[in-house]
């Protein structure tokens, strides 16, 4: 087996969350682990029920395949299969296979005595994945009010759960988490193009040094936040985008019902300017 | 001082933090849901519980009357200067002006709109118009009852809720006075106005699309029908007004977009609610009661119940909804009141112009609901 000459050093037994040395052990270049077995579990069973879920449909466009969850009358409890039930089942596979992933990653993480950097930005997506799927369901008291598994479909709810509350443009989390998009893009689009100017240099000169990278952009916006820094910034962006996405949707329905306009009353009915 | 400015910074932040949190009427969970479209389209209309029980308790119906006594005598025959009610019983007739002095004017009493000297005297503007209202209930009772009002139909109490003037009627808003000249103007919008639920869309929609009767059919009609340009289409400002209408007819109803529409496709009418049918027919029929019923009486109504720029007070969708998608909890009151339901009499001092609009049905039926 191939190994890259420093992956031996990596190599080690341990640092294991749970089982212990129960698959602690690489297959080809994958680390296995027990939570490796149990993505792979989940994602094959969820993957497989998609596939079944596809089958019971009217179509087999890719586009069109939906998975729904079930009517709102089920509530909380669980739905006949054909009836949303399935929905209910990969949403619980889906739950396990990415958590199971993330606790690979901090197993690994340990084997590599790094910092856990990696899950952590990772369980901000499936935080905001539960959040849709997991957590508002609960509060609004119906799987129902979860997102149907299908490519066009999930568009679909959407638009409908943003015309709920009229506007969801003036809904404030939702704003701060579009505010946090755009800037991870922004930071990443300065990043990778200095990054990428900076290591293709013109013909007869050399790759420049984050020296170079620094003097550009205190010529150009006065600041240059530093290698290292931009790496904690665009996390910090990229997840701030991920948070606040789960926050605006969690508050749309449980803790507001009416039109998100009209939340901002409390702004104009301040006591300063009423 | 910089220690002051960020220490001003985060009290600022803090009390604002505070506003935020406190004044603007966040609800909680238990929710009602009601879901109106296909399992996981998220076409459902959300409220809380305790939201659902106040507007419920907000919007009960008065008990009808008790029925008349049978009789023979017609009020037009035994009293003067009866033109509506003509060809009602007496005991009808008085059981009727009871009630709508329960309904209009618990306070005033008859004399709001009568002259105790002389029960006949028109010279109340208030009898006028209550004539004139009375011709109009009969009117929604009877031409809107298969497109609109249904079986749950319509009294003066619907709209007047004990109040000798509705809550909620509307005039033309003039928007702010500014002095002209380079000041920018605001082009109709950026007012956070009520009736466009506080959102900046344009705030005097509800004249655009209410209030003429005459308009073009399709005005509110801005999606295109085709998937690439055509024609130069309509302006966005077009489509902001539409926006602003379908706010002011969702939160008229306490209802949210998904009630009527599939977002997907806010324009197909085979993939909307069979509701949106009867809101189609209900944003005819207010510019009919508007253009027919309330415009007519610009001169009968005194200047203090006119708007700001002269107008006549005009019906909207919250005028009877009052945030319920069924006025009153849809209790069918006015079953008790027969003489209600159809036209009793053309009149022929004041001649009503009699609504010739006949509303076309709607391009396509609606879907059944699934």
């Amino acid at each position: 087996m191939a190994m890259l000459s420093f992956e031996r050093k990596y190599r080690i037994r341990g640092g294991t969350l749970i089982g212990g040395d129960l698959f602690d052990f690489w297959v080809g270049p994958f680390y296995v682990g027990f939570f490796g077995v149990t993505t792979l579990f989940f994602s094959v069973l969820g993957t497989a029920l998609i596939v079944y879920g596809a089958s019971l449909g009217p179509t087999w466009n890719i586009w069109q395949i939906n998975i729904a969850p079930p009517d709102l009358k089920y509530g909380l409890a669980l739905a006949p299969l054909k009836e949303g039930g399935l929905w209910q089942i990969i949403t619980f596979c889906a739950v396990g296979a990415f958590s199971s992933w993330a606790l690979r990653e901090v197993e690994i993480c340990r084997k590599l005595g790094i910092g856990y950097h990696v899950p952590f930005a990772f369980s901000v997506a499936i935080f905001a994945y539960v959040t849709l799927v997991v957590i508002r369901p609960l509060l609004m008291g119906a799987w129902g009010h979860g997102f149907p598994y299908g490519i066009l479909s999930h568009l679909d709810w959407v638009s409908n759960t943003g015309y709920q509350y009229l506007h969801f443009h003036y809904n404030p989390a939702h704003m701060l988490a579009v505010s946090f998009f755009f800037t991870t893009t922004l930071a990443l689009s300065l990043h990778g193009a200095l990054i990428l100017s900076s290591t293709n240099p013109g013909k007869g000169e050399v790759v420049k040094t984050p020296e170079h990278e620094d003097t550009f952009f205190r010529d150009t916006i006065g600041y240059s936040i530093g290698t290292l820094g931009i790496h904690r910034l665009g996390l910090f962006l990229a997840l701030s985008a991920g948070f606040w996405s789960a926050v605006c949707i969690v508050i749309s329905g449980p803790f507001w019902t009416r039109g998100w306009p009209e939340w901002w009353g409390w702004w104009l009915n301040l006591p300063v300017w009423r | 001082m910089k220690t002051i400015s960020v220490l001003a910074g985060v009290v600022a932040a803090a009390l604002l933090t505070v506003a935020m949190l406190v004044t603007s009427g966040w609800v909680r969970p238990p929710l009602e849901t009601l879901q109106n479209g296909y399992r996981g389209t998220a076409m459902a209309q959300v409220h809380t519980r305790k939201g659902v029980a106040e507007t419920r308790e907000a919007n009960v119906a008065p008990a009808a009357a008790d029925p008349a006594e049978p009789g023979d005598e017609l009020a037009g025959k035994t009293y003067e200067n009866v033109q509506v009610l003509k060809d009602v019983t007496v005991n009808e007739f008085n059981r009727l002006m009871v009630s709508m002095t329960e309904w209009v004017s618990p306070q005033q009493g008859c004399t709001y709109c009568h002259n105790t000297e002389n029960m006949a005297d028109d010279s109340l503007y208030q009898k006028k118009v209550a004539r004139r209202m009375l011709q109009m209930t009969q009117h929604i009772n009877s031409t809107w009852k298969e497109k609109h009002v249904g079986g749950t139909g319509v009294t003066c109490f619907t709209c007047h809720r004990g109040q000798p003037v509705p809550a909620n009627i509307w005039f033309t808003d003039p928007g702010p006075t500014r002095p002209g000249g380079f000041i920018a103007r605001n082009n109709g919008q950026n007012l956070a106005a009520p009736s466009v639920g506080l959102s900046s869309l344009p705030y005097d929609t509800l004249t655009a699309y209410l209030a003429d009767k005459d308009v073009d059919n399709n005005a509110i009609r801005v999606n295109a029908t085709t998937a690439l340009p055509t024609t130069k289409g309509k302006p966005i400002q077009d489509a902001e007004k539409t926006y602003g209408l379908m706010i002011h007819m969702s939160e008229a109803l306490g209802v949210n977009c998904t009630y009527c529409h599939n977002t997907r496709a806010i324009s197909n009418w085979s993939q909307s609610t069979p509701q949106r049918t009867t809101a189609w027919h209900g944003i005819r029929m207010v510019r009919d009661l508007n253009g027919n019923y309330l415009e007519p009486l610009l001169s009968t109504f005194p200047p203090n119940r006119l708007g700001a720029l002269g107008d006549v007070p005009k019906v909207n969708c919250t005028t009877c909804h009052n945030g319920e998608s069924k006025p009153l909890n849809g209790a069918h009151l006015v079953e008790a009141y027969p003489e209600l339901t159809k036209p009793t009499e053309t009149v022929s001092a004041a001649p009503p112009a009699v609504p010739t609009e006949a509303p076309a049905s709607p391009p396509a039926p609606a879907p059944t609901p699934q």
